[in-house]
């Protein structure tokens, strides 16, 4: 198939772009690193790759942006072909890969004028479009990038990925040892930035950060466990999830496991304890819970049903798949 | 309550660089035993305040005692009676499993006997005998935590700083790596350990929350909720680092 033909008709988005994966496979020596991975994802998209480490997230960015090549399968970026039209796609994709990479010795705004004239622009030229994240790093312009903190050597690392106003963004794992408040404040930023129509990928192995996306990849050893929109995964969920907790929540999980082959995946989640079950009713839980608990240890017992999150379905499919 | 069951104490600790309060008149103690959770922003202060605790720097005032000696005199003393793992530093790639407990023992201190008994029983527990001579390159990265956590309590310390230690890990290894802490917090080595998963703040015993280089709430996780009338860890946490924005 020649997908240079496939583009999408949204027109009335006409700067973002589509990324088609077809069967892609790649191998570091004996390791799988992506396991015939199959995905479209259509122009102005919010797509979520989420994952721990391991899962193949980063191969397959940097797959797409061209800085690798696969064993089998082809991607194409806007209809481009990623082996035979790198230097296309290059011009159209901003990336910020998980390590910081940009150079320490260069100044906030040495760096930003090195990456724009890369690109043939300046920052004093597309300065509107890195405006709203620049803005927060400009009174440390004349910083060394070495010397910022985590959370603005983020910001500068953003500024430099967009200042050649990039169709495709593409953000390896850009919140991982980010503290809670911050990781808000960047999805807020990336919501901002998807209404200018811009396609975005972006990567995190946080699970409670997969409901900010328009559609996720849960990804785990080099496979897509799943591909779906965040709330059809979960109501995809099989089996009823039931949350738990006592005043022991040291010794719940394991009292809790292998004692029906009805009830199954024991798991904590923060307070609580979740169960899933199998043709089981509230009643007749609560009533094998009881007896379990030993009530000496086991105080203020408490059962209702849940609404499974996104790491539920992670840890069920992980279940599955062995 | 006795003093003695407090085996971190810290009282009107100041820490300067410059102009700049990093840590501002932190007071708070951790009980033996304890699984306490030291939350906070990034650059809220939680880094310095671990380096002072671990003997690593000394505060401008105030003062800090770790399992019963002073972080400012008795650092070496102090550095022998804990443990520290993170998730960026931890074990030697290039050494095998077998070959980073014993640099590890060494560097603590126990004796060769001492060090092949420990890596035996350690390895056992954790299922990993079969892996003693693979170079840890070779390990995946869920296995390699719990094998840090191991190094790092491998001399019994009397409280062990873990840093972050489940970033980017699966979530049935997270869950995994918290049934070992459990196992030894009850064993009675003291967790001091920071996260930026909130649910795992919900693991801890009592919580403290940092922001802007003083600690803004510290109390059980159930207490903190009901004093903020939220449902999770995570709203409270971003009431708390969040109030000043």
């Amino acid at each position: 198939m020649n997908f240079r033909t496939v583009r999408p008709g949204i027109t009335a988005i006409n700067m973002s772009v589509s990324v088609q994966i077809k069967n892609i496979n790649k191998k570091f020596e004996k390791l799988e690193a992506l396991r015939d991975i199959t995905l479209s994802i259509p122009p102005g998209e919010l797509f979520g790759f989420i994952g721990p480490d391991g899962a193949g997230k980063t191969t397959l960015f940097r797959l797409i942006t061209s800085l690798l090549l696969a064993d089998k399968g082809s991607i194409a970026v806007d209809g481009l072909d990623s082996e035979t039209d790198y230097k296309k796609i290059r011009n159209i994709t901003g990336y910020m890969p998980g390590r910081f990479s940009l150079y320490y010795d260069l100044t906030v705004e040495e760096n930003i004028n090195f990456y724009a004239s890369i690109f043939k622009t300046s920052l004093r030229e597309n300065y509107h479009l890195i405006k709203e994240v620049y803005e927060q790093i400009e009174p440390f312009k004349k910083r060394r990038a070495g010397d910022l903190s985590g959370g603005m050597k983020q910001k500068l690392a953003l500024s430099c990925a967009l200042i050649h106003k990039p169709e495709l963004l593409i953000l390896d794992e850009p919140t991982t040892g980010v503290d809670a408040v911050s990781r808000k404040e960047f999805w807020e930023l990336l919501k901002k930035m998807q209404k200018t129509g811009i396609t975005i990928l972006v990567s995190t192995p946080y699970m409670d950060e997969a409901s900010l996306c328009d559609r996720v990849a849960l990804m785990q050893k080099g496979d897509l466990m799943a591909v779906d929109t965040p709330s059809s995964i979960v109501d995809g969920y099989n089996g009823d999830l039931w949350q738990i907790s006592s005043s022991d929540m040291h010794a719940i999980v394991a009292d809790l496991t292998g004692i029906d082959s009805r009830i199954e995946k024991v798991f904590r989640f923060g307070e609580k304890v979740h169960v899933t079950t199998h043709n089981i009713d509230n009643k007749e839980l609560g009533v094998i819970i009881e007896g379990v608990l030993d009530g000496a240890k086991h105080k203020n017992i408490l059962l209702e049903g849940a609404k499974p999150q996104i790491e539920d379905c992670f840890l069920a499919l992980m279940d599955e798949k062995g | 309550m006795k003093d003695d069951d407090h085996i971190i104490v810290v009282e009107n600790l100041v820490k300067k660089f410059g102009s700049f309060v990093a840590n501002d008149n932190l007071n708070f103690f951790v009980r033996r035993g304890e699984i306490f959770g030291f939350l906070g922003a990034n650059g809220a202060g939680k880094t310095t305040a671990i380096k002072i605790l671990s003997g690593l720097s000394k505060p401008s005032s105030g003062k800090a005692s770790v399992a019963g000696f002073d972080v400012g005199r008795q650092s070496e003393k102090v550095k022998r009676n804990i443990g520290y793992m993170s998730q960026r530093f931890s074990l030697y790639d290039d050494m095998t499993v077998k070959e980073n407990f014993r640099f590890y023992g060494g560097i603590y201190g126990l004796s060769a006997k001492g060090i092949k008994q420990k890596t035996a029983h350690l390895l056992q527990k954790l299922d990993m005998l079969d892996y003693k001579d693979m170079l840890l390159s070779k390990i995946p990265l869920g296995w390699k935590q719990k094998l840090a956590f191991s190094v790092a309590v491998m001399h019994d310390p009397a409280v062990v700083f873990l840093d972050e230690p489940t970033g980017g890990v699966d979530p049935i290894t997270r869950r995994q790596f918290w049934e070992l802490i459990y196992e030894k917090a009850s064993e009675g080595t003291t967790i001091f350990v920071t996260t930026h998963y909130m649910d795992e703040a919900e693991y801890c015993e009592r919580v403290s929350i940092m922001s802007e280089g003083r600690i803004e709430a510290l109390d059980t996780p159930s207490n903190l909720k009901k004093k903020y009338n939220v449902n999770t860890m995570d709203e409270v946490f971003v009431r708390i680092a969040r109030s000043d924005a």
